[in-house]
């Protein structure tokens, strides 16, 4: 699982396959993320967004299929699953190695704008810094690769709009690759550069999204393309 | 001091709290106290026969008399010792096979179920089935106390390791974690406070088993204080003794829980929002 890929690639996922019982949710998927892309995996609910997203990070043995994913990875899931019983920066330092992870934990811990955080436990903090932790302790890794699994999807929308922008900060400074696991059309296409839909279990469509940098989404070509990725995933115009 | 640049609200709030607080501590002091106003004026009008129920003023003399004899300290260092290595043994064993049991699948099909069923028998009810096994030694009362203490301690680490939130384990294990720091930084935290719970109860189970214990034929201890002065009808030193027991039941709980508010620090943090 952990060899290199060829070329560019970051990621390369060739014919998975993953079922529940008799329900297939994953039936043969493929899919690429380039070195330092960022893609967005779009689909409906149920449709195999996060079980995808758990085999690319290891997490499930029973899937099956060519999956090859860099070395360092970080992952990044809805709930920011910080440990309560260790302090913020001993979350982010957790199994990194070597006496300098202290202070590479409170390096990224100011990154995301937590420096002063650094003895505080998990539980006194509000759902957007836990978040931001969350991030921190994936970004420590230095990863070449980011897995999000939805990352946003439980913060309000002033806070999940904050976070869109520290993402996209952090990326144009690491230059970090990323698959951004979401449902939420508006936030692939101001941080993606590609566009993924799964549907039946495969990548049912691909949209690369070539629009300027710093995105907004009052930037014409929005609109176009959010209407096309709604009517794709089954929310037509009314 | 700075009176002045105190704001109002500040200087308001303490005395507030102050008025709520204090007087309902002490509140809670009037009942014992009345209670045992009664009970020594009741001994020494003669209400109370001495023979049944002696004095606390007797009961204080007495304590004291055993204290400064060294008869005291003798007995109590027996039973202690007895209590130490009894939970030690029973609960090096309970966290040992909780831990087998609750992280194997293996360990769980071979040791919960005969732990389940022994935990039906009554342990306390093994003594005549004890005595033929080990005799009527120390060894008698370490197995009590022993067998006391597992029950308590094998559920309550059973149960915290399997309460761990799955998500955490795998968050630690995309953190790189192998299958021992995960043990080390997420199960063994994650269970502790379930096995401050369990060693809390123990430790209650395995007084109570040794209180058992050391009335069979034991020769040293605080049980054995009581049933050799219940022979001379020396009620009040089996009061005292009893009292004894119930101090240090009070004592071992007040030092768990001590050691559970440093050891579990985070969860304060936890309540405080």
């Amino acid at each position: 699982m952990a060899t290199r890929p060829a070329g560019d690639l970051t990621v390369r996922v060739t014919g998975l396959r993953r079922a529940f019982g008799d329900a297939v949710v994953l039936d043969g998927a493929d899919l690429t993320v380039g070195r330092g892309e960022v893609v967005a995996l779009l689909g409906g609910s149920g449709s195999g967004k996060s079980t995808l997203l758990r085999a690319l990070a290891g997490l499930d043995p029973e899937a099956t299929g060519d999956i090859v994913v860099p070395d360092h990875y970080g992952v990044v899931f809805q709930e920011h699953r910080l440990l309560p019983w260790k302090r913020v920066a001993d979350n982010v330092a957790l199994g990194l190695p070597g006496a300098g992870a202290r202070a590479r934990a409170l390096a990224a811990l100011t990154e995301v704008g937590l420096g002063d955080r650094g003895d505080a436990w998990p539980a006194e903090l509000s759902g957007g810094q836990s978040q931001r932790v969350a991030v921190a302790r994936a970004l420590v890794r230095e990863p070449e690769l980011l897995l999000l699994d939805e990352p946003f999807g439980a913060l309000d929308a002033l806070t999940r709009l904050r976070m869109q922008q520290l993402l996209q900060r952090l990326r144009d400074r690491h230059g970090f690759a990323a698959l951004l696991v979401t449902h939420d059309v508006d936030e692939a296409l101001l941080l993606a550069d590609r566009a993924l839909v799964l549907e039946g279990g495969r990548i049912a469509e691909e949209l690369p999204i070539g629009l300027p940098r710093p995105r907004h989404q009052d930037d014409p070509g929005f609109g176009g393309l959010r209407r096309h990725l709604l009517d794709r995933l089954g929310v037509p115009a009314v | 001091m700075t009176a002045v640049a105190d704001p109002p609200a500040l200087r308001s709030r303490t005395p507030l709290r102050r008025r709520t607080r204090g007087p309902r501590r002490w509140h809670r002091l009037i009942s014992p106290l009345v209670l045992l106003a009664v009970w020594e004026t009741a001994a020494r009008t003669g209400v109370l026969p001495e023979e049944k129920v002696p004095a606390p003023s007797l009961v204080a003399r007495t304590g004291w008399r055993l204290a400064t004899e060294g008869q005291l300290s003798e007995h109590l260092l027996d039973s202690l010792t007895r209590a130490a290595v009894g939970l030690l043994i029973g609960g090096t064993l309970a966290v040992a096979l909780a831990a087998t049991a609750a992280l194997l699948r293996v360990g769980d099909n071979a040791i919960d179920p005969p732990v389940q069923m022994a935990r039906m028998l009554p342990h306390l009810g093994l003594v005549p089935l004890l005595i033929i096994w080990v005799g009527i030694g120390e060894e008698l009362k370490i197995s009590l106390v022993a067998l006391g203490s597992f029950f308590p301690l094998y559920f309550n680490t059973y149960a915290g390791i399997r309460d761990i939130d799955q998500r955490l384990v795998e968050a630690a294990k995309t953190c790189g974690l192998n299958q021992w720091e995960r043990l080390r930084h997420v199960v063994l935290p994650g269970a502790l406070p379930s096995l401050f719970l369990g060693l809390r109860l123990a430790i209650g189970a395995g007084w109570l088993s040794l209180v058992v214990g050391e009335q069979v034929n034991a020769q040293t201890g605080i049980g054995f204080l009581m049933m050799e002065a219940r022979e001379f009808a020396q009620t009040d030193v089996v009061v005292f003794g009893l009292l004894v027991y119930a101090v240090l039941g009070l004592l071992s709980d007040t030092l768990i829980r001590i050691a559970e508010r440093r050891t579990l620090a985070w969860r304060r943090g936890l309540q405080a929002t």
